[in-house]
């Protein structure tokens, strides 16, 4: 039988840890990655291989150390994005002042644009 | 100078193919579940700042785009058609991949090793990341987002006969089914059985029977 809350039995596990739990069926849409996904691929893949900023498992790291809520809640390339947010900063190269200030900036153009920007904020824990 | 929407790469990304499919797919969420725009706007926020101060150029970005979008499981397929009318060869990539590869010009680099596991009357071969994400993208391309969601990534190592089922490959009771959990430095490729009625088939031809889902493990090439 199927559970369906699907942290069950994960007692102790880390975030990430997922084998063996029930998260139902699998949604087997296929789509091609936004260009902003491939942004974030390239970006941090470059980071890391060919500016040396960090090691993969660095990477890594910095998902796996997400809350559960935002572990489950968040997409693929978000978790990248949001590493690669974590790592800059942990690495002393952008502050979070510095990000703050140019993501509302960033938000506001695309406001003055006529395109729909979430008011919402990504936190920074 | 604009950083976005009049990008080369906006609509360049309809030229892989995946599964059994090789149309261009709708840019949908990458995702479990949750709001998306924030991030976004943190894309194009950091990618400012970096190039700003100089960490990255645009150029940089674009170059590893196009190469994101080169890669295809069509080298997978090509490796995996060598490997059918090449038995020699077969057993050199199933003894080390990264040698056998190299014979084909095919260099896996120093991020991971990879491994191939064959599909025999006894034995289907799945592979699964359940930690992230882990995938053989150098012959795959890039990884379908059911590969990289929760749902596979958790039931696939407590019942692979359940999952492969969805992906409609049945799974005679009397085929073993092992499940490969890929890690960061290992990654695996199933080596898919040939289908029968395929003896005359060149290796192109052989090639395009294999699909990327046949080299994860869920699906079966068929020749009708």
């Amino acid at each position: 039988m199927r559970k369906t809350k699907t942290r069950d039995g994960a007692d102790g596990r880390a975030v990430h840890d997922v084998g063996g739990l029930d998260f139902g069926a699998i949604d087997r849409t296929e789509h091609d990655l936004a260009l902003w996904e491939k942004r974030v691929d390239s970006m941090m893949i470059l980071l890391y291989s060919k500016k040396g900023l960090w090691t993969v498992d660095a990477m890594r790291r910095t998902i796996e150390d997400y809350g559960q809520q935002t572990y489950d809640k968040i997409a693929y390339y978000e978790k990248w994005m949001r590493a690669m947010r974590n790592l800059l900063v942990e690495q002393e190269v952008v502050s979070r002042a510095e990000i703050d200030a140019k993501m509302a900036e960033v938000a506001d153009r695309h406001r003055a644009a006529g395109r729909t920007v979430p008011t919402h904020k990504a936190t920074w824990s | 100078m604009t950083h976005d929407h009049d990008h080369p790469h906006d609509h360049s990304h309809g030229d892989h193919s995946h599964g059994d499919h090789d149309h261009p797919h709708p840019a949908q969420r990458d995702h479990d579940a949750g709001p998306m725009g924030v991030y976004e706007v943190m894309e194009e926020a950091v990618r400012l700042l970096l190039i700003e101060k100089g960490i990255l150029t645009d150029a940089e970005i674009a170059a590893q785009i196009d190469l994101i979008d080169s890669r295809s499981p069509a080298l997978g397929a090509k490796v995996v058609a060598r490997a059918w009318t090449d038995a020699a060869f077969k057993q050199r990539l199933l003894a080390d991949c990264r040698a056998a590869l190299m014979e084909m010009q095919i260099d896996i680099g120093q991020i991971a090793e990879f491994k191939v596991v064959e599909n025999t009357p006894e034995t289907h071969n799945v592979i699964v990341c359940t930690l992230c994400s882990c995938y053989p993208k150098l012959l795959l391309g890039i990884p379908p987002a059911w590969y990289k969601n929760l749902a596979y990534r958790s039931r696939t190592v407590v019942d692979p006969r359940g999952v492969l089922a969805e992906f409609g490959v049945k799974v005679p009771k009397s085929q073993e089914v092992r499940v490969h959990d890929s890690t960061a430095d290992l990654r695996y490729i199933v080596l898919p059985m040939r289908p029968k009625g395929t003896e005359k088939l060149d290796e192109p031809a052989l090639a395009a029977l294999v699909s990327r889902d046949a080299m994860i493990g869920t699906a079966i090439p068929t020749y009708a």
